[in-house]
């Protein structure tokens, strides 16, 4: 038997054990970027196996505590791809501008930069006050970040070059107060954000929508997975909704292919053709 | 042991020596080759559109979970890690599997990760090569791709516009081979049985 064959069992017990004992289901994460991730924890806890972390996790829930923090990648930006919130400016607002009113679900926010970005596109557009905004994510920790809106002051020169890429109107900083080294955006901007927990590998749909964003999520699923989430995704989808995705995710090569529609200009929208 | 990819890492001073080693590869040249050239996060397609000026393949930049097959020049996505993976234990087909995970050697695309999680797909059916650069990135990955069996070339650093980078591979005794720019194309070409 192979090394890479005998590593991989390995992980299966891990994330099986983890999955029978504390309910986390890791089960079908992408296993490259989560074999990496793995070992990272294996040597920031000073083992040199797999199963001596398994071990660890499974006696230790403060041991489990932090492989959970280390497992979750909460990477975010706001504005990430200036050129995706460009094209939403340019071809989803005007089919949303059909709707009396507009339900969005952004799937795996993580600390709410993307979803802030949206609602001040979205107020710019002057379509905000029709609409509501579902920013889920997995992992309550950073649904606290994205709630308070707060980030660190010093990536709001970055993000005012993104929002300007993108399209923006104004002035960045016309949207936050800064105190403290930190950038605290204006609370009418959440006045229509619902945040809260939500699970794609094991939780159902919750509404319709008629636009869902999701990006840079299910690149750390497997194809077994994404399929679910497309499933569910297309569930929660109105007839001509959009569903918009990371740079470098696609539908192409997905059961549900025939059934969307990808928007001109390159970025990835899909709309939901039947 | 027939060679089944390619995984080329660069960093400062890569696109011209991307240049000679592409238009080296001639247009049936028979495995998949992936490329990591460290570039700044919101880079453009104008990488690909240049490399694809010096080659007879296609040159294109991978969607997750895309099938790697022959015939195609793979460029890492700027800002996203490139790894390689199976698709699952009853399909072991390789594909590429992209991530927005934390900068490793300060390098998002890393050449450490592609080489890293190469060697974990394709063992000794891997050829890894390292060109210029000015930092370390790409060393633990050939260390790694030499314990599961695979090849490791480096570029002659007196070759490089950047030797820091060769250098390191080099003194860390991860290189099989050391070798000038110009011959690291037609060595490729032989070892792929062509
Ligand atoms: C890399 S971040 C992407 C954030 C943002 N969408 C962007 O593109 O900038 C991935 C997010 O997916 C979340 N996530 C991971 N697994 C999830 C799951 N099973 N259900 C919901 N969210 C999940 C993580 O907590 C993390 O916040």
């Amino acid at each position: 038997m192979l090394r890479e064959q005998l590593e991989d069992i390995e992980i299966q017990l891990l994330l099986e054990g983890i999955h029978r004992y504390y309910g986390f289901d890791f089960r079908n994460y992408a296993l490259a970027s989560l074999k990496r991730r793995i070992w990272k924890i294996i040597r920031a806890e000073s083992l040199t196996s797999i199963s001596g972390l398994q071990e660890k996790v499974l006696h230790d829930p403060e041991c489990m505590e932090r492989f959970l923090c280390s497992l979750s990648v909460n990477v975010t930006t706001m504005f990430r791809d200036p050129n995706f919130f460009l094209m939403f400016r340019k071809k989803v607002v005007p089919i949303l501008r059909t709707y009396p009113f507009i339900r969005v679900w952004h799937a795996g926010c993580s600390s709410g930069e993307e979803v802030y970005s949206l609602a001040i596109l979205l107020q710019e557009e002057g379509l905000y006050h029709r609409c509501r905004l579902y920013a889920t994510d997995i992992n309550e920790m950073v649904l606290k970040k994205a709630k308070a809106g707060i980030y660190p002051l010093d990536a709001m020169q970055y993000y005012t070059q993104n929002y300007l890429q993108a399209g923006g109107k104004k002035a960045f900083s016309e949207y936050y107060t800064s105190a403290y080294e930190h950038a605290i955006f204006s609370s009418y901007l959440k006045e229509n954000i619902i945040f809260s927990q939500h699970n794609l590998v094991i939780d159902n749909s919750f509404n319709e929508f008629n636009i869902i964003l999701c990006r840079n999520v299910l690149i750390y699923f497997n194809r077994f997975l994404q399929q679910r989430v497309f499933n569910l995704f297309h569930e929660s989808l109105v007839q001509f909704g959009i569903l918009g995705l990371g740079r470098q995710e696609t539908m192409k090569f997905t059961p549900h292919e025939q059934d969307y529609e990808q928007l001109e200009g390159g970025e990835k929208f899909y709309r939901r053709i039947r | 042991m027939t060679i089944q990819f390619i995984a080329i890492g660069t960093s400062l001073g890569g696109l011209e020596a991307l240049e000679v080693l592409l238009a080296g590869l001639p247009k049936n040249f028979p495995v998949p080759v992936a490329i990591v050239q460290h570039r700044h996060k919101s880079s453009d397609d104008k990488l690909r559109v240049a490399l694809q000026e010096y080659s007879a393949l296609v040159v294109t930049e991978p969607q997750d979970k895309e099938e790697i097959v022959p015939g195609y020049i793979y460029l890492a996505p700027a800002d996203y890690h490139l790894m390689i993976e199976v698709t699952s234990d009853a399909v072991r087909e390789p594909s590429f599997s992209l991530c927005v995970d934390a900068a490793v050697t300060y390098a998002r695309p890393s050449i450490d990760v592609l080489f890293e999680t190469a060697a974990d797909t394709y063992a000794e059916r891997l050829i890894a090569v390292l060109l210029t650069g000015a930092n370390h990135d790409g060393m633990q990955g050939m260390r790694k791709i030499k314990a599961r069996g695979g090849k490791t070339v480096v570029q002659e650093p007196s070759t490089a516009a950047c030797p820091i980078m060769p250098e390191a591979a080099i003194a860390a005794g991860v290189a099989d081979k050391v070798l000038p720019l110009a011959d690291i194309a037609p060595y490729l070409v032989k070892m792929c049985n062509f």
